[in-house]
């Protein structure tokens, strides 16, 4: 069967949660074959094979963290001209997208980005994507080249399947381009104990209703009650009462949780465009004519003050 | 020493409006009125600011790929500060793709001349995200993207970006092409006095042929991928929704509770 190219995200040699989504896609065009590169690369070789992973193509390389994106993309060609994969799979994160676009350059390809779905066609692989804030879904193919594809967080489950993954190294020679911008600092965020926004099961957001960064604390106990990750809408984020990093929408990150429950969100066209793929969505804000309340399975028009707060004791009731 | 900044701005269909897909597939450009993508607005002012703080003589030109109306889009940059313009058209352009348009911009920006391109860090209809690293990648040339601080000295860029594990301070030396997001700082709105300046500032228009570009490697023909088919998303089914009456949040719970959630 043919193989097909899978781009390890990974910090230190822990795995993150859409590559190996990635793999359950990658299995149903061909055999996926991992690329690990940085610090820690070996040590995902273990958790790539329960995931169906064959062979884990491996290099580390301080150029990796001492530079943007290029040296990253030195290395995926070199994957792609030793494996010539039917496809490369690539998560759809900004850095993601930016590496798959220089590489699809490099070999000569069509790139198809933010696919939410991935099947085998006649012609290659047929990729689902959402678009114009998610009101159409289309679906493409790369018609020219190895097809490049980039997959959003939450596209597919995850899916034990053993497979032995042997682990070779790749041999990278770095590029003119590699060291032309440098990483001269970088602070690592502070981990808030709360799964990542973008890969969690459930998500709790709050918006301008929210009316202050000491009243997120309401949001943030509803949150951890249902183990979930908090969001912000963008008014939330530019009033300072939440960081950037957790803004959902257009410019923040795109979610598609199991269930996402906005409060104090009006739901603007931009905040939709991140999170409208959610399988159930809930809204508790006061005015009944919020635009947000379209897309709800199920909203209570109220004070989030009085709702939120209520909810949260009843589901710790619930729960024991 | 001068620095000469050309800042890529695309003109879209408004977000707001009903944004659908003509028979060909591709983005309808007529039923929706068109404007300058408000996330390159942000690329305009981080220019002009550049501009601003610079002892050097710098000049800000504002080019756009797209259709007759797209001048519309250089009118605002231009009324926001920009120097001059250049409007890149031609029907073959119609269906052009990111690596097409990417192509274009390579070749308009080496023929204008420059030390700095800056873009945004998305367009508001396509909202691909990588046009600016292709554009680095063709122009071989370092890229600082998705910038949310940037300054210039000396023939060197600096910037700070917020990425998902961490915040990175980047650095590298002119030409290099740049990003930023809509965290870099409010772009400002064009005064009446700006408004008037614009209309007597220069507005270039280039056709393929300007470019030493073939229609067959842009355009629909020259797109390196397919759209097979679109459709509209079905409407959500109407939930249900309850007006608090003291219960809200346990009919809430009750709701999660049957759908597995607690
Ligand atoms: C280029 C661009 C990109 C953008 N990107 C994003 C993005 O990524 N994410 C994003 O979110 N936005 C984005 N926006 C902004 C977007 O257009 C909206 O301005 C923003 O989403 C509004 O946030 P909000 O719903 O919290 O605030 P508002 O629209 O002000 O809504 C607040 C809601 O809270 C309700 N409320 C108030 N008090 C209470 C209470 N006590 N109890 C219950 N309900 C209450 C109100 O009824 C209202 O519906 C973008 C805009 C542009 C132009
Ligand atoms: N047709 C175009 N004309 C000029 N600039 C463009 C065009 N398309 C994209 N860009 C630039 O590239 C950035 C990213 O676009 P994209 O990769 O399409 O999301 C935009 O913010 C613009 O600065």
């Amino acid at each position: 069967m043919a193989e097909v190219l899978v781009y390890v995200d990974h910090v230190d040699g822990a795995v993150r949660k859409p590559t190996l989504e990635l793999l359950t896609l990658a299995r149903r065009i061909g055999s996926p074959v991992a690329v690990a590169l940085g610090a820690g690369a070996a040590d995902t070789a273990a958790v790539l094979g329960e995931h169906g992973a064959v062979k884990v193509l491996t290099h580390d390389a301080s150029e990796y963290a001492d530079y943007l994106v290029v040296p990253k993309v030195d290395a995926l060609q070199a994957a792609v001209e030793s494996v010539s994969p039917a496809a490369v799979l690539v998560p759809s994160s900004a850095e993601g997208k930016e590496i798959a676009a220089r590489l699809a350059l490099r070999i000569g390809s069509g790139i198809i980005t933010d696919a939410i779905d991935i099947e085998a066609g006649d012609e290659g692989p047929v990729a689902t994507q959402s678009v114009f804030a998610a009101s159409f879904t289309t679906k493409s193919r790369v018609s020219k080249g190895i097809p490049v594809i980039t997959v959003k967080p939450n596209s597919a489950a995850v899916e034990a399947a053993p497979a032995d993954a042997a682990v070779e190294a790749l041999a990278v020679s770095f590029s003119a381009q590699a060291t032309g911008t440098k990483v001269t600092g970088r602070t690592p965020r502070e981990s808030t104990g709360r799964p990542e926004l973008t890969e969690a099961a459930i998500v709790v957001s709050g918006g301008r209703g929210v009316n202050g960064a000491e009243n997120f604390a309401i949001i943030e106990a509803l949150a951890d009650s249902l183990g979930a990750a908090v969001g912000a809408s963008r008014a939330a984020v530019d009033a300072g009462w939440y960081p950037h990093t957790n803004q959902v929408g257009q410019t923040g990150k795109s979610v598609s949780p199991q269930l996402y429950i906005a409060s104090g969100i009006s739901g603007a066209i931009q905040h939709r465009a991140g999170m409208q793929t959610s399988k159930t969505i809930v809204a508790i804000n006061k005015d009944a004519e919020a635009p947000i309340f379209d897309l709800v399975d199920y909203g209570v028009v109220g004070d989030l003050f009085d709702v939120v707060p209520s909810l949260t004791e009843e589901i710790k009731t619930r729960k024991g | 020493m001068s620095l000469r900044i050309v800042v890529t701005v695309k003109y879209v269909p408004d977000a707001t409006g009903d944004r659908h897909f003509a028979d060909d597939l591709t983005v309808d450009r007529d039923d929706v009125d068109g404007l300058l993508s408000e996330l390159d607005e942000y690329a305009v002012e981080q220019a002009l600011q550049i501009s601003e703080n610079s002892d050097d003589d710098v000049e800000v030109t504002v080019l756009t790929v797209g259709p007759e109306d797209a001048k519309d889009a250089l009118r605002k940059a231009l009324s926001m500060g920009a120097d001059k313009a250049i409007h890149v058209e031609d029907d073959d352009l119609h269906g052009t793709d990111a690596l097409g348009t990417s192509l274009v911009l390579a070749k308009a920006v080496e023929k204008a001349g420059y030390d700095l391109v800056i873009s945004g860090m998305a367009s508001t209809d396509g909202t691909m995200g990588v046009v600016p690293a292709l554009l680095a990648e063709r122009l071989g040339v370092p890229q600082v993207t998705l910038l949310s601080e940037v300054s210039v000295e000396g023939g060197t860029v600096k910037g700070r970006r917020d990425g998902d594990a961490a915040s990175e301070q980047l650095e590298a030396s002119l030409p290099a092409v740049v990003s930023v997001t809509d965290q870099s700082g409010e772009a400002r709105y064009p005064s009446f006095k700006g408004i008037m300046a614009a209309k007597k500032k220069p507005v270039q228009s280039w056709d393929l042929s300007d470019l030493d570009l073939e229609a067959e490697e842009v355009g629909l023909e020259g797109a390196y991928t397919a759209v097979a088919s679109a459709s509209e998303r079905p409407a959500r089914t109407a939930g249900t929704i309850v007006k608090d009456e003291g219960e809200g949040g346990k009919q809430l719970a009750e709701f999660l509770a049957g759908q597995k959630f607690i």
